[in-house]
C-alpha cells in the first residue's frame, strides 16, 4: 500500500486507438495517446491502480499509478569512443604535431 | 459547470480558448483577403525595444557575451581558397537565466501574463522554451505549467526532453508528459480552460518581440567591437521565431544590410508524428521537420496567426547532417573551450562550412549557444541513438540517412551547408497561403510580396503557374 501523500506518477490514457487525431501515420494510429502527470497521492493507494494525485500547481488529475517517488535516471551516456579521436584530430589539424610529442 | 471534454468539442472550442489565454483578438488584424496586418498586429501587441530591454534586464536577461572563434577560423581557412575564410563569432546566449536564448520570449510572455492579471502561464514544448517560461514564472511567482511530447508508446524517451522536463520542474513548474502526437494540443486546450491560465505561446506578437533584443544587441555589441555590423547573421530555424525576432532587432538597429542565414538539421524523411521515427532521430528541434512546414505555412502554430515569420526575412536556408552537429559541438568543446548543447550548433556547423565561402575579411555570426547537462549532451544523445540501432561511423556526412546512421565527417575539411531552394520554398508558402481562393486582389499580392520577400514579378509568375488570376 502507498500512503497518501507519496510523490507519484501517473499514466492516463487520453485517446483510445480509434479516436485518435485523423491525419496521423499508421504506425501512431495503432497505439493510445497517453500522458503522464505528477502528484501527491490523495489518497493511499496500490501500485497499478487508478489514482487521483494533486499536481504541483494544486490540480487534481486521475491516472493509474505507475511510479513511487519519481526521479530522474538520465546521464551523460556510456563511452563514445569517436568523441576522443574528434579531439586529437582536431587539435592536431589546428595545432600541428605528432601523437608521440 | 459541465463541459464536454471530448476531443472533438475540445478542438471545436478552440478559437474561444485561445482568445481567453492570450488576450489578442487577431481577428482585429484580418485583411478582408487571404493576408493580415503583420506589422500592425507587431505594433499594437508587442512592446518597444526599449519597453522589451526594460523588461528582460529585470530578470537578468540578455546582454550576453559575443564571442570570436579565431581558433574555429583557422581551421576553416586551412580548407578555404586563398583569401577565404570570413571570421566567425558566436552570440554565448547560454548566458541566460535559463541557459538559451528562449529566456527572451519566456521574459515578455511571462511579464505580460503578470501584468495581464494572469495567475499562471502554460506552454506546449519539449525545447528550451519550457524551461525559460518556468524559470521566468518562478521570478514572477506566477504557476507554471510545461506541456510536452516526451515518449513513444514504449515509454522510451528522449533523453534530452528528459533533461528539458527536469529543469522546469527545478524551477517549480508542473510537467505534464505525452506520447508521440499532434493530440498534445488537446491536452494544452484542456488546460487552458481547467486552468484560465495564460497561453504563453512561442508564437505570441510579444513573444517573438522578445528576441529582437538579441538582434539589437549584436549590431551594438559589433558596432563597438569592431566598428562594423556582420555580414551574415546565422540562426538555427526550427519555429521561425529566432530568425523573426532576430532579423527584426537588427533592422531596429539599422543594419540592413546583414544577411540573414537560416540553418537546420536535415531530418528529411522521418516523420514528426510517427511513434517509431520519434527515437531515431537524434535532434528534437533546430531542425527540418519544424523547420519547413514552419517557414511555409507558419499559421500551423499554437495561436491564430503567429508572430514568427522566417520567410519575410530569410535570405538563405542552409541544411547540416546530424554528424557535422554533433561534430562541430565536439570541436568548439576541443578548440575554443566551450562546452555547449548540440541543438544549439547547428548554426555553428554551417558557419564553418559557409566561413570558407567568404572572404577574410567578412564577419559571420552565430546568434545563440544553449546549455548542457546530462541527456542534453554529445556523449548522451550519441549513446541513446546507438542504444536505438544508429550507425555511427565516420564517413563522409553526405552518405548519412536519416533514422540509420549518423556520420561523423573523416575529416573536418568534409564539414557541408546544403542549399535549400528558397525558390521552392516561396512557391510553396504561397499555395497554403492563397489555399481555396482562386482569385485574388492586389492587396493579397502585397501581402504575399511582403510575406515572402520577393516583388510583383515572382508572385505573377507563381501565380500563374498556378492559374490564379488577380483581379485589377
Amino acid at each position: 500500500m502507498i500512503q497518501q501523500g507519496t510523490w507519484v506518477k501517473i499514466q492516463r490514457q487520453v485517446l483510445p486507438v480509434g479516436q485518435r487525431a485523423p491525419q496521423l501515420p499508421e504506425d501512431t494510429k495503432q497505439v493510445p495517446f497517453l500522458m503522464w502527470a505528477k502528484g501527491f497521492l490523495v489518497a493511499e493507494a496500490e501500485m497499478n491502480s487508478l489514482v487521483t494525485v494533486k499536481t504541483i500547481t494544486g490540480r487534481l488529475v486521475e491516472g493509474t499509478l505507475t511510479e513511487v517517488e519519481p526521479t530522474y535516471q538520465h546521464n551523460y551516456g556510456t563511452f563514445i569512443p569517436e568523441l576522443l579521436r574528434i579531439g586529437a584530430d582536431l587539435r592536431r589539424e589546428r595545432w600541428g604535431g605528432a601523437d608521440d610529442e | 459547470m459541465n463541459r464536454d471534454n471530448s476531443y472533438q468539442a475540445v478542438m471545436s472550442r478552440r478559437p474561444e480558448i485561445m482568445k481567453a489565454s492570450v488576450g489578442i483578438d487577431y481577428q482585429e488584424f484580418e485583411l478582408s483577403g487571404i493576408g493580415f496586418d503583420y506589422e500592425r498586429m507587431m505594433k499594437e501587441t508587442g512592446y518597444t525595444l526599449s519597453e522589451m530591454q526594460e523588461i528582460q534586464g529585470s530578470t537578468g536577461v540578455g546582454n550576453t557575451p559575443l564571442l570570436e572563434m579565431s581558433n574555429l577560423t583557422a581551421l576553416a581557412r586551412k580548407y578555404a581558397p586563398k583569401g577565404k575564410g570570413a571570421r566567425i563569432f558566436i552570440k554565448d546566449e547560454a548566458a541566460n537565466p535559463s541557459g538559451s536564448f528562449k529566456a527572451r520570449r519566456a521574459a515578455n510572455a511571462v511579464h505580460h501574463a503578470k501584468k495581464l492579471g494572469y495567475k499562471g502561464v502554460i506552454a506546449a514544448t519539449s525545447g528550451n522554451y519550457g524551461a525559460a517560461v518556468a524559470s521566468q514564472a518562478a521570478m514572477h511567482g506566477l504557476k507554471c505549467i510545461i506541456v510536452q511530447e516526451c515518449y513513444d508508446s514504449h515509454y522510451v524517451g528522449q533523453p534530452e526532453i528528459i533533461e528539458k522536463a527536469r529543469k522546469c520542474e527545478a524551477y517549480g513548474a508542473e510537467v505534464l508528459q505525452t506520447s508521440v502526437g499532434p493530440e498534445l494540443f488537446y491536452i494544452f486546450l484542456t488546460l487552458l480552460e481547467e486552468t484560465g491560465y495564460f497561453n504563453a505561446s512561442l508564437y505570441t506578437p510579444f513573444g517573438i518581440a522578445g528576441v529582437e533584443t538579441l538582434g539589437y544587441e549584436l549590431a551594438m555589441q559589433f558596432r563597438e567591437k569592431e566598428g562594423r555590423d556582420p555580414d551574415v547573421v546565422l540562426c538555427t530555424n526550427a519555429g521561425g521565431g529566432n530568425l523573426t525576432g532576430t532579423a527584426r532587432g537588427l533592422i531596429k538597429a539599422g543594419a540592413t544590410e546583414t544577411k540573414i542565414v537560416g540553418a537546420s538539421v536535415d531530418l528529411t524523411g522521418l516523420h514528426m508524428a510517427s511513434d517509431n521515427h520519434f527515437n531515431r532521430k537524434s535532434f528534437t528541434t533546430g531542425h527540418t521537420g519544424f523547420g519547413i512546414p514552419f517557414a511555409t505555412s507558419p499559421d500551423r502554430s499554437d495561436v491564430p496567426r503567429s508572430a514568427a515569420r522566417p520567410l519575410r526575412y530569410m535570405d538563405r536556408y542552409l541544411l547540416v547532417n546530424q554528424g557535422e552537429v554533433f561534430y562541430m559541438t565536439e570541436a568548439l568543446a576541443q578548440l575554443e573551450g566551450l562546452e555547449r548543447g548540440p541543438a544549439g550548433n547547428t548554426a555553428l556547423a554551417a558557419a564553418f562550412a559557409l566561413a570558407q565561402e567568404m572572404n577574410e575579411d567578412q564577419i559571420i555570426v552565430v546568434q545563440e549557444t544553449e546549455y548542457t547537462g546530462a541527456g542534453k549532451h554529445i556523449q548522451a544523445q550519441l549513446t541513446f541513438a546507438r542504444e536505438n540501432g544508429i550507425q555511427i561511423f565516420f564517413g563522409n556526412p553526405d552518405d548519412e540517412v536519416k533514422g540509420e546512421n549518423i556520420i561523423l565527417p573523416e575529416h573536418p575539411s568534409m564539414m557541408k551547408a546544403r542549399d535549400v531552394d528558397m525558390n521552392k520554398l516561396r512557391a510553396s508558402f504561397i499555395k497554403n497561403a492563397i489555399a481555396d481562393a482562386s482569385i485574388l486582389t492586389q492587396e493579397d499580392v502585397e501581402y504575399l510580396m511582403a510575406e515572402t520577400k520577393t516583388d510583383q514579378t515572382f508572385i505573377a509568375a507563381e501565380l500563374e503557374k498556378m492559374n490564379i488570376s488577380v483581379k485589377v
